[in-house]
């Protein structure tokens, strides 16, 4: 009996594992393998030890991965902040079963299922220098000079902002979920003790919602360290301005596959990237799962 | 009998491989000029009409093609017939080995290519540097496109002969209301092609980079930072909004009729013309600083026909380089593409493509980033993309820029590492 069970898992297990080896396991220790390598285009040559990581943190690279890397983590916190945050709130709102609940409910997750490369060309377009809505509006009022993209200061905020567009949908329907979850009886207690409804938020619900919590504090974190498909679309694989947009996944990209009409690629250092991008989702995800988990509640 | 059986099996085999490959000899030809595609199947009748062997043309999307052809090279496959790239993108495939050296025994037409031109097909390795790996197929020469309606309507008559006569003009048409200058800095390409254009004229052109080269000088030189500020200057004649303006804005908004100049190379004309059928447009150098004095067109190799070192039909594939470097075929090239074939002698139907190949003949000046210091990371290309842009910002000056520049450049390039 017991082995039988054994076996259908085995059975049940057997493609999807296999499929994980092949796609996912096999990769990340080929790129292992491949950043202790020097190569010449993509023709691995002679067994160098750590030299790969040696270049990565010399100079020239070094800058230019460290501030990717500031980048990955900025994007990660302002995406909690501005993404999760305003997603909480819309979630707030929508359990608040305002007036047509359903077309808004709609609403907010509708970009998330748009293709990202069309939010992407979308936004250009509204930022458009010559012929964007946004641009004409503010030159209408009185900004003269109006590139957020072009500009470093703004060019990164207005890459998480588009990201933060795009994606609110997805935090505030887990947050409704989990909301949803919580049974009514909570609240009713709560609210014959005499809490008001900012208590009943911060005591009741935010804690009862950790579990949420955890899994998107987790995909934030992974989505903003492997961030690449939104930066490349709209700053290209350069990052412009000057570097102002760069991540590690763009600078992975460029590193291996080199610019279109380069052609310059450095297949080793960019193994190192990439395994390093690794250590950091993998090691940030273990912590933070450990960390969040720890703080759940049974409801 | 039946040892004759097998005898004759094999003969047959034989015979009909035979038969087939003299049939049926095919070179397949990768690319990423997707747009060629009609065109490189006419010349591939016309070769298969001359010579039997037939050539099937595959074209991938021009930002996939190096991963795809690297791939396929890293794993001893890909295509017979090769469209590299130029100078680092060519040396690095060179340098690993993929392609197969060529001389002008095995294709005559090469001996007739001037240097400069060759020295686009040459690997960057000790050894791989002294062989040529393709037939280089464009150059590419920059400079200034004017509108002459526009010029008209501001009340330039007369084309400006200096440098400084250049900019007051350009003040001049920004009091008119127009847009001088359709480049800005955003993604840095167009930068490097004005400082391609105006920077020869302040560091002296071909002497300058021929003593780069010999290591003789570095980019921390009077001529070369002031060839970085007088390109940074320029940004008070850039389009409103120019932080977000990059190459393509630049060139919708000149296509467009809406700025008087845009610096960029004759590969746009076909643009223009496809785009905007009625923009009355003209081309010219930098004008010199004074009056009769040197000025320079910068040209460089867009890039070459190559033979993959694993190609099982090399002989064939000689045969196919050598029809690339004829006149017959150069002048097909010229014609059809609107392009400058990098075949010496071809004419263009257009007159501004024609004007910019007599030019490049008087004035032509090696496109110093492009054609020097494309062959490692960090390149040059970067450093002065990224410089320029921080100068225009106001965070660095030009000497920093040179100053990083060299140090970076200095990391793979031996001249410098004195």
């Amino acid at each position: 009996m017991r082995l039988e069970r054994t076996l259908w898992l085995v059975i049940f297990l057997t493609p999807a594992l296999g499929l994980m080896v092949v796609f996912t396991v096999l990769p990340a220790v080929t790129a292992l393998g491949y950043s202790l390598y020097s190569w010449t285009s993509f023709n691995r040559e002679a067994f160098v030890g750590l030299e790969n990581f040696r270049k990565l943190f010399s100079f020239p690279f070094q800058s230019d991965f460290l501030r990717a890397l500031g980048h990955n983590l900025l994007a990660f916190v302002g995406l909690m902040v501005v993404q999760n945050g305003v997603g909480l709130l819309l979630a707030y709102a929508l359990w608040r079963q305002p007036p047509f609940f359903k077309f808004f409910r709609a609403t907010v997750f509708l970009p998330v299922i748009l293709s990202l490369v069309v939010v992407g060309f979308l936004w250009l377009l509204f930022l458009d220098p010559l012929i964007g809505p946004l641009t004409k509006a503010a030159n209408a009022l009185g900004i003269a000079s109006f590139a957020p993209l072009g500009d470093p200061r703004y060019a990164l905020l207005t890459l998480m902002l588009v990201n933060a567009w795009r994606w609110v949908g997805f935090p505030a329907l887990v947050f409704l979920a989990g909301m949803n979850n919580i049974s009514e009886e909570y609240f009713e207690a709560a609210r014959l003790d005499g809490a008001t409804e900012g208590q009943v938020f911060r005591r009741i619900m935010l804690p009862l919602l950790a579990p949420a919590f955890t899994i998107i504090v987790l995909l934030t974190f992974i989505g903003a360290m492997e961030w690449f498909e939104l930066p490349y679309v709209m700053a290209g694989v350069s990052g412009n301005p000057d570097k102002a947009t760069d991540t590690l996944g763009l600078m992975f990209y460029r590193m291996a596959f080199g610019a279109a009409s380069e052609a310059t690629s450095n297949v080793g250092v960019a193994a190192a990237i990439s395994v390093i991008l690794f250590v950091i989702v993998g090691v940030g995800s273990a912590l933070g799962s450990r960390v969040l988990r720890s703080r759940e509640v049974e409801l | 009998m039946a040892r004759l059986g097998i005898n004759g099996l094999k003969v047959g085999i034989l015979a009909i491989a035979m038969l087939g490959g003299a049939l049926a000899q095919t070179l397949t030809f990768w690319s990423w000029r997707v747009e060629d595609k009609e065109f490189y199947e006419d010349i591939a009748r016309q070769f298969e009409a001359k010579t039997g062997i037939k050539v099937v043309y595959t074209p991938y999307k021009n930002t996939e093609y190096n991963t795809i052809l690297a791939s396929a090279l890293a794993a001893g496959s890909g295509p017979d017939i090769i469209h590299t790239r130029a100078y680092g993108g060519l040396a690095q495939l060179a340098d690993a080995g993929y392609l197969l050296p060529i001389d002008a025994k095995q294709v005559p037409g090469l001996s007739k290519f001037p240097s400069s031109l060759l020295n686009a097909a040459r690997g960057f390795k000790d050894d791989t540097k002294k062989k040529i790996y393709g037939v280089p197929f464009a150059t590419q020469s920059l400079g200034f496109f004017y509108n002459k309606d526009l010029l008209a309507k501001a009340g330039i008559t007369r084309l400006p002969e200096t440098w400084p006569d250049f900019k007051a003009a350009l003040a001049k048409i920004k009091a008119a209301g127009i847009i001088p200058l359709a480049n800005g800095p955003k993604d840095g390409v167009s930068l490097e092609q004005i400082f391609g254009v105006i920077g020869p004229m302040f560091y002296g052109g071909t002497d300058y980079f021929r003593e780069l080269t010999a290591g003789q000088k570095t980019f921390v030189d009077d001529g070369f930072i002031k060839a970085l500020e007088e390109t940074a200057a320029l940004k008070e004649f850039f389009p409103p909004n120019y932080a977000g303006i990059g190459y393509p804005e630049g060139r919708t908004l000149f296509t467009n009729g809406g700025a008087a100049f845009f610096v960029t190379g004759g590969f746009d004309i076909a643009y223009f013309r496809d785009n905007n059928p009625k923009l009355n447009f003209g081309f010219m150098p930098a004008p010199p600083l004074t009056r009769g004095g040197r000025t320079y067109v910068p040209t460089f190799a867009d890039g070459n026909f190559s033979i993959n070192a694993k190609s099982k039909n090399i002989e064939a594939a000689l045969k196919f380089l050598s029809f690339l470097a004829t006149p017959e075929f150069g002048q097909q090239f010229t014609e059809k593409l609107a392009q400058a074939s990098a075949v010496p002698g071809t004419k263009a139907k257009d007159p501004v493509l024609q004007q910019i190949m007599e030019q490049t003949g008087y004035y032509g000046t090696p496109f110093l980033t492009l054609v020097g210091f494309r062959y490692a990371a960090p390149t040059g290309t970067e450093l002065l993309r990224s410089g320029l842009q921080r100068m225009i910002l106001g965070q660095a000056t030009g000497r920093q820029v040179a100053e990083e520049m060299t140090k970076g450049v200095a990391t793979w390039y031996k001249p410098f590492q004195k």
